[in-house]
C-alpha cells in the first residue's frame, strides 16, 4: 500500500491510543505505591508550594520512579502522556515526507520545535 | 480528609465530569478546575496543572477513534496547530504572572461563554462554497463520509481569521488548562466554514498537541502535582471512555441543558470568588 493520508491516519490513531493506555497504566501503578505508603497521611492543596525539583525534571522523575516512589512513577506516567502528542507530531513529519509533501513537512516541523521548546527550553526540566 | 479519601472523591468527581462531558459533547475539561477549586479547595494553579494533563488523555483517546473513521482533517489540524501551540506557549507564560484571582475571573467568563455556545442554535451549514485560493494552496480542502453514505467534499474559507482565532484558543488553553475545544470549533465551523462534524473531530485531534505545548511549561514550573493529577487523569479518562460507549443510546438533549446550566453556575461562582479574592 502506498503512503496515503488514510494510512497515516490509521497509524496516528493507534499511536495515540497506545500512548494514552501505557501512560494510564503507569499512573495507575504509581497510584498503588502512592496510596499504600501515603494513603493515611493528611492532604492539603490549599496553599500552592510548587513541586520539589525532583518532580520537575526528567532526571529526577526517572530517579524517583526507579526508586519505586509512588509520586515519581505517577509523574513518569504523566510525562509519557505529554510525550504522546509529541510522538504523533514527530511521526506525522515522517509520514508527510513519505508523501513528498514538503510544505506539510515544514508546518509539522514548526509544531515539533514549539513542543520541544516547551519541554526542553522553558526550564531546567529535561 | 486523608489522602486515600481525597483521591477517591476527586476520582469520582472527575469520572462524572468526563462522563457528562463525553455524553454532551461539551468536554469535561471545563468543569475540572471549578470542581477542584470550589469543592476541594485546591489552589487554582495545581488545579490547572492537573486539568491540563487530563485534557491530553481524553482528547488523544477520542481522537484515536475519529482519525481512523476519516472525519478529522489532519492537514487542517497540523496547519492550525502552529497557531494553537504558539498561543499555548504564550498562555502558559501568562499563567505564571497573572494573579490567581484574575485567573479565576477569566475562567468564569470562559465558562459563561461555553454555556452560551452550548445553548446557541447551530447556524445552518453552507454547502458548495467556491474554493479559496489560500486554502487551496495550503491543501486544506477535503472530504468526509457524510450521513448519506457518500463522501462529501468541502472548501475551506477565511484562513487568516481562523488562524488568528486558533492562536486565541491556544492561549486560553495554556492560561486556563482547558482544551478550549469550544473556541476551536467556532474558529473552524463559523469562520472557516468547515462542516461541523469535521470541525469537532479535528478540534479534538488538535487539543492534545495544544495542551502538550503548555503542559511542558507547567511541569517545569512545578504546577503538576502527581497526587492530584493522578485521580483527575484516571477519573476523566475512565468517564470519557464510558461516555463514548453509551453515547449512541443516550438521549442527551436534557443532559446537555442541565450541564450547560451547571457550567454557567460554576462560571458565576468563579467570577464571584475571583472578585472577593477567596480563590
Amino acid at each position: 500500500m502506498a503512503w496515503s493520508d488514510q494510512k497515516i491516519e490509521q497509524i496516528i490513531g493507534n499511536l495515540l491510543r497506545a500512548g494514552v493506555m501505557i501512560a494510564a497504566l503507569v499512573v495507575f501503578i504509581g497510584a498503588l505505591f502512592y496510596l499504600i505508603h501515603h494513603g493515611a497521611a493528611p492532604t492539603d492543596y490549599r496553599v500552592f508550594r510548587g513541586e520539589p525539583s525532583d518532580l520537575r525534571s526528567l532526571n529526577g522523575i526517572l530517579h524517583d520512579a526507579f526508586a519505586l516512589r509512588g509520586r515519581g512513577i505517577i509523574q513518569l506516567g504523566l510525562v509519557l502522556l505529554i510525550l504522546t502528542p509529541v510522538a504523533r507530531v514527530a511521526f506525522s513529519i515522517w509520514g508527510f515526507a513519505e508523501e513528498h509533501d514538503r510544505m506539510y513537512v515544514i508546518f509539522t516541523s514548526i509544531v515539533l520545535v514549539i513542543l520541544l521548546y516547551s519541554l526542553l527550553g522553558s526550564g531546567s526540566a529535561f | 480528609m486523608n489522602t486515600l479519601e481525597f483521591t477517591v472523591l476527586v476520582a469520582i468527581g472527575s469520572l462524572i465530569a468526563g462522563l457528562v462531558g463525553a455524553l454532551t459533547g461539551l468536554g469535561g475539561g471545563v468543569v475540572l478546575v471549578p470542581l477542584l477549586t470550589i469543592f476541594f479547595k485546591v489552589d487554582i494553579r495545581y488545579a490547572i496543572g492537573a486539568s491540563l494533563v487530563s485534557v491530553i488523555a481524553t482528547s488523544s483517546g477520542a481522537a484515536a477513534a475519529y482519525v481512523k473513521e476519516g472525519f478529522s482533517n489532519i492537514r487542517i489540524g497540523m496547519f492550525l496547530e502552529i497557531a494553537t501551540t504558539l498561543g499555548a506557549l504564550c498562555g502558559a507564560f501568562l499563567a505564571t504572572v497573572v494573579p490567581t484571582r484574575y485567573l479565576a475571573i477569566i475562567f468564569g467568563v470562559m465558562l459563561l461563554y461555553s454555556a452560551y455556545l452550548a445553548r446557541k442554535p447551530r447556524t445552518p451549514e453552507q454547502r458548495n462554497l467556491p474554493p479559496d485560493p489560500l486554502a487551496t494552496r495550503l491543501r486544506l480542502n477535503g472530504n468526509f463520509p457524510s450521513d448519506e453514505g457518500s463522501m462529501r467534499s468541502y472548501n475551506v474559507q477565511s484562513v487568516p481569521t481562523g488562524f488568528s482565532l486558533m492562536f486565541g484558543a491556544g492561549a486560553l488553553s495554556g492560561l486556563l488548562g482547558i482544551g478550549s475545544g469550544a473556541v476551536k470549533v467556532v474558529a473552524m465551523d463559523q469562520a472557516m466554514k468547515i462542516p461541523f462534524k469535521v470541525s469537532t473531530t479535528t478540534s479534538n485531534f488538535m487539543i492534545g498537541v495544544t495542551a502538550a505545548a503548555s503542559a511542558g511549561i507547567y511541569l517545569n514550573r512545578g504546577y503538576v502535582d502527581p497526587g492530584l493529577a493522578m485521580p483527575v487523569m484516571l477519573g476523566v479518562l475512565a468517564g470519557s471512555l464510558l461516555g463514548a460507549r453509551i453515547l449512541i443510546k443516550a438521549e442527551t438533549r436534557i443532559l446537555r441543558l442541565v450541564f450547560s446550566l451547571v457550567i454557567a453556575f460554576l462560571g458565576a461562582q468563579m467570577i464571584y470568588k475571583g472578585m472577593v479574592g477567596t480563590i
